[in-house]
This record gives structure tokens, C-alpha cells and sequence, in this order.
């Protein structure tokens, strides 16, 4: 058999059918399902008489409208959010599809919920109505996010009309400096690659520096898959990612979980795979990072300094002109002396456990800087119950950071967190885009570790300093 | 879906890099729950001033582009978030056709299922369409889907390549459900084979 790579196995496994032109047909084996993508999908289902093909296998859960403060109980003001919240309740009733709904305690992140829950697993496909779908990765998956007619499409038939994509590896190399994190990794791959530069790719992190990630780590390298223009983003299963699957609600068990297993091993890489690109990147070459632009590919390390459009080339000259012109900066002021009025600490780039223990690290007996506004969001209602439990939410509290409900919140401000006109955040999302977390606010995407400093000090901050 | 075949028309010249689908349809226009009524908020946050009044500099506000249908950008068009709300967007305001020299994926994709063809070309064929857009209303460029080209007002022409499913669904205004409905059986056949296989799954 010829060598195959981990994305070539999984496509193969997946592939119900092929036209002569190479036009495949992709079974999908988990379709998760958030309230902003999918009403109209459903109406579609409606409107031609169609049902859902594999009930048993859709996952829906809102997150990207729902409040996060501590009242949400009474309901959502903003009537349009209330209404594509109010039609997933009940196009998760009507279609009769699993469900998290606002009260549950599961709920939240929807590539948070997926992997906490054990509906993802290592060698499925899986696609939801968001980019960030790539989270899924992580495990092994190949996971592309989607738009609404192919919410539809999969609903209606549970396959994914697609031709096969290339293959990249990423790899990082040997161990990571203290104080560097996956945030840094991911951030600073697409610093080297650009925004473009996995266009048309799946791409596959492999190297010592991830295989020595938690899962939750690795997720994070995923999810911004997507922000390098990548279709997929892809990390081999190892005994981590066994032992984080086990016991999971939705995982197999028994005689399923070994014969499971028996498959899960087989998926990886082989040594002799072609790849049509790949980037190599030294682990201690990594440094804590921050962007300064509105493009997550406008990223440096802290010790840096704002560029000059001049240091760029091509259509980036003018980029770089109206990213600082946006951003209220002047090339040449070090990073490490923006001066923040916000910390956002969440979304699923960086809403997990790990994430908040990373933080609370920090912060642990320090207050934020006087008249910053701080929030944690964590990602799901389990996240906040175990951060609670392993008493980080007190110290996010005693350090003067909002402790929240689950949801994407300031991620992309559709709910009521949102950023006014030149309010600088050092967020832990993963846009930077103008106006992504409110109309005219500025965002600087950094690590948990790194928000969390930079709330100690009010300016963005090597958290090397306060380790 | 509506069919494509020909389009002669204007051509707005947006000659920016990474433009992204927070940009050609901000979040607080996703709350909707229809697909149509998105085009008077495309590029909201470009297009209107704090007061919602439109800012007359931006290219489709000006009176030569108001009826602009063919879009000429900057590389890594429509990358960022996977809303179809950014092509239903477009096409509600009226283009059908959009040309940079590359696309991000999931907005690719999005566009061919809502009758828009998006095209990729390189830099330097944009950089003449670009030229020739900036000319305004009387520079009318024509996209024949058929042949594959792009022809400016000056009748210089440029072959594009597109992959050929996508292209006959487009001219023929093909529902993609309906067409793979029509391989059930091999779905049918495939859950049963993976359900041998992978049963956890
Ligand atoms: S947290 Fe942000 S990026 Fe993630 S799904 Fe929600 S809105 Fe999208």
C-alpha cells in the first residue's frame, strides 16, 4: 500500500461516494449546530419536506447570542437574538436532534461542548456551520466548519459535497521556552505563514513541542488552523488523547472502546507520506506572543515593536497602513507599552480549564490594574463548574475579573459583551478583525498567561516577567 | 438557484487585502433568521458612519458603483468567519461575481451555493481588471462562465480555471441536495459498511 498521510486514512474511511471527476461525496460523522448558521438550514428542511438523515449524530447547542451574566435565567433581551435562540430550541425539538439547551450545565462553546461531552472522536469527520470547527482536529478528526447550504446539505443527507485537499505539516520542533504557550505556537505559525498560506490545505501539527500539549493545548493549536487560511487542522491521536476520550459521556465503551482503539492506532502519518508543503518551526525559537494589527497574521513577540508599513511589501503596505490607522498606533512604541482598557479571558480558542488555570497562575493573589474592565468566560458550564470547584474562580474574583456564564460572549459580541468605539482588549479569542468585538474596538490576541498579566499591569506585558 | 452564464456590467474596484466576512457583514446583522434583505448592510461598518449615514468616499456608495455587479478585490478575499450571511449579503446588494486573486475556502465554497462565481486569477490579470474598474460606470467588464474568461472594457481577455461540478451547477442553477439525493444508494450502502466498522461511531 502506498504511504498515506493521517488526513489521506481519514478522507479514505470517509468517502461514500466519487465522481469521475473526483467530486466526492464525504460522510460526515458528527454535525454539531449553533443557533446562528442553522435557521435557515432548517427552514430549507421545511420548505422542500426534507428531514434530518442522522438525528442521532447532529449535535446542537446555542452559544454565540446567549448572555453570560449571572441573570441570564430571565431571559434575553435583544428580540432577534431571542429569536434564533427560541428557533433552535425548537428546531432541536421538531428535528429531533441532541440538545444542550441555555438552562443545561453542558452548555456552551459548541467545540467545546463536542469534545467534552465524547462526541468527538479520533478519525471522524466533523463539520459545523463555524470556521472554528478545525477545534476538533486536536483529536485526530478532520473537521472543517461550513456554510449554511451545506448545514443543510449535511442535515439532508449527512455527507459533504468535496474534492480532497492537499497536505502541509507543521511541524514544531523540540520543547517550548517558559512562559510560551499553544496560543503562541498558533499564532506565531501564522505569523510565518500568513492568513493564505494553508489556503486549499489540511494541515497536520506534528513535531515534540505538540505531542508534549495537553489536549486541551493541542485544541488551541487547531482552532486557529483556520486563521492560516487552512481547511483542516490535524494532531495524530496518542495515549493523551485516549485517556482524555475515556469515560466520556458519548465515547464507546467496553468491547467497542478496544475494537475503537484497535482503529484509533492506525491513525497516524506514515513515515514516507507525501506532502505537498511544510513548515518547520524550532520550538525555542517561540516566544510569548501579541498581535498589533487586525489580521491574526500581524503577530510579534512582546519584546518587539510596533512596524512601519514601510517594513512590508505588496497589498500589505496599504494593510499595515489602515490596521494602524485602526488600531490607534504609531510604529516604533514598544508592544509591551499599549496601554489595555479591557481584558477578555474565553472563547473556544482559549476557554478551557487549562486556559483558566494558566491564568489564574497569574493572577493568584494580585488585584488587576484599577479601572480595567476584566472578564472570564469560561467555555462551558462544566469548565466553570470545575474552575469553581478547584477554587480559580476565586482567585479570578479577588483579582477583580467578572466570573461568567458559558457562551462566545466577547468573542465576537453578538450577546451584549462588546467593545465600544477605541476600547483596547487583550483578548484570548482569536480575531483581531476590525469591529470583531464591537464597532471600533481594538483587540490584541495573546495567551491566557499573557491576559492575565497584561490585567495586572493595564499594558500588555511579558508574562516572563511575573513568572 | 439562480443560474450564471454571462454578466456584462460595472465593476467596483476594492483593491484590499484579507477582506473579511466580519467586514462584508458585521455580527449584529447575523441575527437574522432569512436569508435575503442583507444587501443594505453590506460592509456596513465601512459603508455608514456612526450615524448610519453612507460615507461618500466608499466605493459603493459612489454614484458610478451604486450598481456595481462584479467586485474586484485584494488577496485572501472572505477569509475569517464560515456566515453565508457575507454572500447572501452580496448578492442581495447585487453582485454576482467577484474576482481576486484568491479566495479563503469556506467563502468559496459558500458563493457557488448561492449562484455567485467567484473567480481567481493572478495578481497581475487583477491588477489590470482593477485599473479598468477604476474607470467607473462606462468601463462595463464581462464574465463569460461558458468560455471561462473575464474581458475588461478594452477587450483584453483572461482565461479562468474552475472546477467543472462547480461550474455545470452554476450555469444550470442545480440544487446540490437534490443531485446527491439522487445517490442515496451509496450513502444507504456506506452507513451500513462504517456501521460494520466503526460501529462506536
Ligand atoms: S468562541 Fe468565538 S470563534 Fe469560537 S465559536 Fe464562538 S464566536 Fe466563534
Amino acid at each position: 500500500m502506498s504511504p498515506k498521510t493521517l488526513y489521506d486514512k481519514i478522507w479514505d474511511a470517509h468517502v461514500a461516494h466519487e465522481a469521475e471527476d473526483g467530486t466526492c461525496l464525504l460522510y460526515i460523522d458528527r454535525h454539531l449546530v449553533h443557533e446562528v448558521t442553522s435557521p435557515q438550514a432548517f427552514e430549507g428542511l421545511r420548505m422542500t419536506g426534507r428531514t434530518v438523515r442522522a438525528p442521532d449524530k447532529t449535535i446542537a447547542v446555542p452559544d454565540h447570542n446567549v448572555p453570560t451574566t449571572l441573570d441570564r435565567a430571565k431571559g434575553i433581551e435583544n428580540p432577534e437574538s431571542k429569536i434564533q435562540v427560541e428557533a433552535l430550541d425548537k428546531n432541536a425539538a421538531d428535528f429531533g436532534i441532541h440538545y444542550y439547551p441555555v438552562s443545561d450545565v453542558r452548555q456552551g462553546i459548541v467545540h467545546i461542548v463536542g469534545p467534552e461531552q465524547g462526541w468527538t472522536l479520533p478519525g471522524m469527520t466533523v463539520v459545523c456551520g463555524d470556521s472554528h470547527t478545525a477545534t476538533h482536529g486536536a483529536f485526530g478528526a478532520l473537521a472543517h466548519g461550513i456554510g449554511t447550504s451545506e448545514v443543510e446539505h449535511v442535515l439532508a443527507t449527512q455527507t459533504l459535497i468535496q474534492r480532497k485537499g492537499k497536505n502541509m505539516k507543521v511541524e514544531i520542533t523540540g520543547k517550548l521556552r517558559p512562559g510560551v504557550t499553544a496560543k503562541d505556537i498558533t499564532l506565531s505559525v501564522i505569523g510565518k505563514t500568513g492568513t493564505a498560506g494553508g489556503t486549499g490545505y489540511v494541515i497536520e501539527y506534528c513535531g515534540e513541542a505538540i505531542r508534549d500539549l495537553s489536549m486541551e493545548g493541542r485544541m488551541t493549536v487547531c482552532n486557529m488552523a483556520i486563521e492560516g487560511g487552512a481547511r483542516a487542522g490535524l494532531i495524530a491521536p496518542d495515549e493523551k488523547t485516549f485517556e482524555y476520550c475515556k469515560g466520556r459521556p458519548h465515547a464507546p465503551k467496553g468491547a467497542q472502546w478496544e475494537a475503537a482503539m484497535a482503529w484509533w492506532k492506525t491513525l497516524y502519518s506514515d513515515d514516507d507520506a507525501h506532502w505537498d508543503k511544510v513548515v518547520t518551526i524550532k520550538g525555542e525559537d517561540i516566544a510569548p506572543v501579541v498581535t498589533w494589527g487586525t489580521s491574526p497574521e500581524d503577530v510579534l513577540p512582546i519584546t518587539a515593536t510596533v512596524p512601519d508599513p514601510s517594513d512590508f511589501t505588496g497589498g500589505k503596505v496599504d494593510a499595515a497602513k489602515r490596521s494602524l490607522d485602526y488600531m490607534g498606533l504609531t510604529p516604533g512604541t514598544p508592544l509591551s507599552e499599549i496601554e489595555i482598557d479591557t481584558v477578555f479571558i474565553g472563547s473556544c480558542t482559549n476557554g478551557r480549564i487549562e486556559d483558566l488555570r494558566a491564568a489564574a497562575a497569574i493572577l493568584k493573589g494580585k488585584k488587576i490594574k484599577d479601572g480595567l474592565r476584566a472578564m472570564v468566560v469560561p467555555g462551558s458550564g462544566l469548565v466553570r463548574a470545575q474552575a469553581e470547584e478547584e477554587g480559580l474562580a476565586d482567585i479570578f474574583k479577588e483579582a477583580g475579573f467578572e466570573w461568567r456564564l458559558a457562551g462566545c460572549s466577547m468573542c465576537l459580541a453578538m450577546n451584549p459583551d462588546q467593545l465600544s468605539p477605541g476600547e483596547r482588549c487583550a483578548a484570548t479569542s482569536n480575531r483581531n478583525f476590525e469591529g470583531r468585538q464591537g464597532r471600533g474596538g481594538r483587540t490584541h490576541l495573546l495567551s491566557p498567561a499573557m491576559a492575565a498579566a497584561a490585567a495586572i499591569t493595564g499594558h500588555l506585558t511579558d508574562v516572563r516577567e511575573m513568572m | 438557484m439562480d443560474k450564471f452564464t454571462t454578466l456584462t456590467g460595472v465593476a467596483a474596484p476594492m483593491p484590499l487585502i484579507n477582506v473579511d466576512t466580519d467586514m462584508i457583514i458585521p455580527k449584529q446583522f447575523l441575527k437574522t433568521i432569512k436569508r435575503s434583505g442583507l444587501g443594505i448592510n453590506l460592509f456596513d461598518e465601512m459603508r455608514y458612519d456612526d450615524d448610519g449615514n453612507e460615507i461618500p468616499d466608499f466605493v459603493l456608495n459612489k454614484p458610478q458603483y451604486r450598481d456595481a455587479e462584479i467586485l474586484v478585490a485584494g488577496d485572501n478575499f472572505g477569509c475569517g468567519s464560515s456566515r453565508e450571511h457575507a454572500p447572501w449579503a452580496i448578492k442581495d446588494f447585487g453582485i454576482r461575481c467577484v474576482i481576486a486573486p484568491s479566495f479563503a475556502d469556506i467563502f468559496y465554497n459558500n458563493c457557488f451555493k448561492n449562484g455567485i462565481l467567484p473567480i481567481a486569477l493572478p495578481q497581475k490579470a487583477v491588477d489590470v481588471l482593477m485599473k479598468d474598474a477604476e474607470k467607473g460606470a462606462n468601463a462595463r467588464m464581462t464574465v463569460d462562465l461558458e468560455a471561462q474568461t473575464v474581458t475588461t472594457s478594452d477587450g483584453e481577455s483572461f482565461a479562468f480555471e474552475i472546477d467543472s461540478f462547480k461550474k455545470h451547477c452554476l450555469i444550470e442553477g442545480l440544487d446540490d441536495i437534490g443531485l446527491t439525493m439522487e445517490k442515496a444508494s451509496a450513502i444507504d450502502a456506506f452507513e451500513s459498511k462504517a456501521a460494520m466498522e466503526r460501529p462506536w461511531v
